[in-house]
């Protein structure tokens, strides 16, 4: 077992010339609250991609628990143990709140239930049905979404939208969690009530979080260590208060 | 919402009693030696053949929300392989249900395999590009019929198959329709249908939530073809020869408008029109002569484009809002105003100024008002 | 010898594809669907200039005239039928265009009856090149096909309607912020299509003076086979997968043994492409943003 779980080594993607990220070098232990942060276009999400498998990244490896996954596909990234959200976020709309979160705890081994039993509907489906949405319903408590369960996610305002997608990556049951920009879009009391519920999930599923914000009260709020982005290459990284005050993290942000 | 629940519920089982009560009385006219006449009999086999090609294909089009053009091609292997398998069996086992059942059999899995052919390109290739390679399937399946072997397969002149009698091809019919129902409903409610309309509505997340696109996508195409398929050997047994021309773009078009016409992802309404254009065919085929007959051609269309542009044009959001089927209901049922119903833009639009002055800097307060609103009305918000 | 005709028979038939694909191809790279009815479109030039021809007798009105139809009919199916679906989810556009390709069958079958009637524009005969003979008016179809496609190049490439195209087709959103009135390029662009598929319909007619009510239908979707091939939305990917597509055909149906089977091999060269290179041979390779 490594001492990480996330490392990433020289990690770099170009497209058609242009050097997305390169020279990437993530260092995360285990239940760190890391922050990724960086003026628009700086490559973050592009590196999240590349975690999970939407890119393959053109030089570099990645880690997770000392297990190399580079190139791996997207799914299978996700079994190994890294869910995400998303930027722009990605719901299953047209599917109820608890739905939402049951798909994210479909592969979990618990709920196998296989192609036979479901169509014939033996005990065992019902069973595995049942538990499934008790352990939504569990997930969704944390979120204070459980009231809204048999709801429409789209029908959900942007900032429950948000959370619900943090809760159904948390439903895949991963060791390492990527939000992209989870609180874009939400109020001021919003945001100090998100920070509160990732300390939360972080300790009761002993999790490792990685997380790409605008809002830098939230990261400095947050964050153990952060790495600064600027045109795809590392600015500043280490602990958050260092980082985010040195000079060149201060002139790439405000300009000068 | 304990109330919405057993709606969902509801719904499911009213297609098994409907197929399930038109199955057992039609079964028992023919047990007491009641004949339906002749020409309901082979309305009623076209129902069935339809009803189950719309079933399936609803799985690939309104569940996980690919367009197939080929669900005919899928029917067009299922007649022929089937069917040249009945006419072989026919000599050894006679032409009876083991004969029916082992054809079915053969007829759909040989269509599956296909499907999972054809479900190959669909881990590759989405929407339009998708389309016309189920397309091309279905042109190139037909050709090959066609041509190949025609010792075998007959080639223009079409394959002679075994011809079930009519008394009772239709109950068969309905049976198998019931078989369809079980599969393809129990699939869908089940943590495989869910992964795959995972899939239909947001196929990136569905990946990031490692859901196993590959398995899903294939699972679909394959079962909505081996359905097809068997939907192929029904047919060949009413037909005393099948002719690949049959099985061509048109007919897979022809079971689209029925999937959409249904409502996409609806296996009720899948069923309800098959039932309506089947029985519209054969009546207006009887009254319609010559070119007129196409009238109903022109008619399928102008309803298939009129319902996708009101059920899918974003100008008309707000009219489908308004005059709602399920909001007239609502309406009639409940006169107070639903709480737990807020539309985005009630958030407070009278606080927003409606005038702006020069070199003034505006901030706009358009927080919901939580006192009035009540999106969680059995717990006051934490919010502000 | 016979390799040359059937090279430049090839050539010919590959051109009236090439014209119908870049109908395909500009509507996909502009407007961002895949006008099903485009084909069906080919078959109401074709009986607007036998109608015509039998009024006048004059082909080059029967000729003005389709275009003129077809050009109308092609931005009305865009306004009334497209237009209100632009933004919604593909699949609901897709099958839109479908029901317009179905609807425009049905209309010409009721009024136009469901034999296929004779167009013919007299005998054109025959020109020779030593021990080489072919019929003049493949090479009518040849030389026009040649003139068209250039013409269409130099009016996208130097003409600011034909960049405003170009604009469109690469980012809509951005295009409109330029203060360029996207819906009038996407109505330019039907109405271009709809005049190739106009000349297209006449070629062909030219080539096989029969004409019935799915006369565009098997065309429509070849030349779509080929508007993928080259890789849709790129005009130069039509021209080259139209002429390649006409070449294949006219040599496979040269060969006895392989000749029933044309139809599956060109839907089976689409397929294998597709799935080697989904974004077809010239075409361009987009990302898709996450």
């Amino acid at each position: 077992m490594s001492e990480y779980v996330l490392e990433t080594q020289n990690l770099g993607i170009s497209f058609g010339g242009l050097k997305a990220v390169q020279g990437l070098d993530l260092k995360i232990k285990k239940n760190q609250i890391y922050g990724m942060v960086g003026p628009n276009g700086a490559g973050k999400t592009t590196v999240f991609n590349m975690l999970t498998g939407v890119y393959h990244p053109t030089t570099g490896k990645v880690f997770l628990c000392g297990e190399d996954i580079t190139g791996k596909s997207q799914e299978t990234i996700n079994h190994k143990g890294i869910a995400r959200t998303f930027q722009n976020i990605r719901l299953f709309n047209n599917m109820t709140v608890v739905r939402n979160v049951m798909v994210g705890l479909h592969n979990q081994k618990e709920y196998n239930s296989g192609f036979i039993t479901s169509v014939l509907r033996l005990p065992k489906h019902f069973r595995v049905e049942k538990q499934m949405r008790e352990k939504a319903k569990e997930i969704l408590r944390i979120f204070d979404l459980e009231a809204e369960r048999n709801n429409l996610s789209c029908n959900l305002p942007y900032g429950k939208q948000r959370k619900l997608e943090i809760a159904r990556a948390l439903a895949t049951n991963p060791k390492l969690l990527l939000l992209d920009e989870p609180a874009a879009g939400m109020n001021p009391n919003e945001t100090a009530e998100l920070m509160e519920t990732i300390r939360l999930i972080r300790d009761k599923f002993d999790i490792t979080v990685l997380l790409i914000e605008h809002d830098m009260k939230f990261v400095s709020g947050l964050c153990d260590e952060v790495t600064v982005l600027n045109f795809g290459t590392v600015l500043a990284k280490g602990k958050t208060a260092d980082a985010l005050n040195d000079p060149e993290v201060i002139k790439a942000y405000i300009g000068g | 919402m304990i109330k919405q629940l057993k709606n969902v519920k509801w719904k499911h089982f009213v297609n098994y009693i409907v197929v399930g009560a038109a199955l057992i009385v039609f079964a028992i006219l023919r047990l007491v030696g009641e004949d339906v006449p002749r020409s309901t009999q082979f309305l009623l086999q076209n129902i069935s053949i339809a009803m189950i090609l719309a079933v399936s294909l609803n799985l690939v089009v309104g569940f996980l929300g690919e367009l197939s053009l080929g669900h005919a091609g899928f029917m067009c292997v299922g007649a022929y392989l089937g069917g040249k398998i009945a006419s072989l069996l026919e000599a050894t086992l006679g032409n009876g249900p083991l004969t029916l059942l082992l054809s079915l059999v053969v007829g759909g899995l040989c269509a599956a395999v296909c499907g999972v052919i054809i479900g190959l390109p669909a881990l590759r290739l989405k929407g339009d590009y998708l389309a016309i390679v189920t397309l091309a399937f279905g042109e190139i399946v037909k050709v090959i019929f066609q041509n190949a072997a025609p010792k075998v397969f007959g080639g223009t002149l079409g394959l002679p198959t075994p011809k079930y009698s009519r008394h009772e091809l239709y109950i068969y019919g309905f049976a198998l329709v019931l078989i369809t129902l079980f599969v393809i409903q129990n699939l869908m409610r089940s943590r495989h249908g869910r992964a795959i309309t995972a899939i239909r509505d947001n196929e990136i997340a569905a990946r990031a939530t490692g859901i196993n696109i590959t398995k899903y996508k294939l699972m679909a195409f394959t079962i909505s073809a081996f359905f097809a398929g068997i939907a192929g050997v029904l047919f060949s047994y009413t037909q005393s020869s099948v002719q690949a021309v049959k099985f061509g773009y048109n007919y897979s078009i022809e079971i689209l408008v029925m999937v959409v016409l249904g409502g996409m992802g609806n296996i009720t309404g899948s069923l309800i029109s098959a039932t309506l254009i089947t029985y519209l065919n054969t009546v207006l085929a009887t009254k319609l002569e010559g070119d007129s007959a196409v009238l109903k051609d022109m008619v399928y269309a102008i309803i298939l484009i009129t319902i996708i542009i009101y059920r899918n044009a974003p100008g008309l959001k707000g009219f489908r809002e308004k005059y709602n089927f399920k909001n007239l209901i609502s309406k009639i049922h409940t006169k107070h105003h639903d709480p737990a119903y807020v539309k985005d833009d009630e958030a407070a639009w009278d606080r927003v100024p409606t005038k702006i002055h020069m070199d003034e800097i505006l901030s706009v307060d358009v927080s919901v008002d939580v006192s009035k609103s009540t999106l969680t009305p059995d717990k006051p918000s934490k919010e502000d | 010898m016979d390799i040359l005709t059937t090279l430049i028979n090839g050539l010919s038939q590959g051109g009236v594809y090439a014209m119908i694909a870049i109908g395909y191809t500009m509507v996909y790279g502009i407007a961002k669907m895949l006008n099903f009815a485009h084909g069906d479109i080919i078959m109401v030039g074709g009986y607007t200039l036998l109608i015509f021809l039998n009024m006048t007798g004059n082909p080059l009105i029967a000729i003005a005239a389709a275009i003129v139809l077809c050009i109308v009919l092609g931005v009305v199916i865009e306004k009334v039928a497209y237009k209100p679906l632009r933004g919604a989810s593909p699949l609901a556009v897709l099958i839109t265009a479908i029901g317009v390709s179905y609807l425009l069958q049905s209309i010409a079958q009721i009024t136009q009856g469901s034999n296929a009637k004779m167009v013919t524009f007299g005998d054109m005969g025959v020109l020779k090149f030593g021990e080489l003979v072919i019929q003049t008016k493949t090479v009518v179809t040849l030389i026009s096909t040649i003139v068209i496609m250039v013409a269409l190049s130099i009016f996208i490439k130097y003409s600011k309607t034909g960049r405003a195209m170009i604009a469109t087709s690469e980012d809509r959103a951005a295009t409109q912020l330029m203060g360029i009135n996207v819906n009038k390029i996407i109505t330019i662009t039907f109405a271009i299509g709809s005049a190739l598929a106009a000349l297209a319909g006449f070629f062909s007619l030219l080539e096989t003076p029969q004409i019935s009510s799915t006369f565009g239908a098997m065309p429509g979707i070849k030349a779509f086979t080929a508007a993928v091939i080259g890789g849709i939305g790129s005009i130069p990917g039509a021209m080259f997968g139209g002429i390649l597509l006409g070449l294949i055909e006219c040599f496979t149906a040269k060969v006895p043994a392989i000749a029933p089977y044309t139809g599956a091999i060109e839907f089976g060269i689409l397929i294998i492409i597709l799935l080697v290179k989904p974004s077809g041979i010239l075409g361009k390779k987009r990302r898709e943003k996450v």
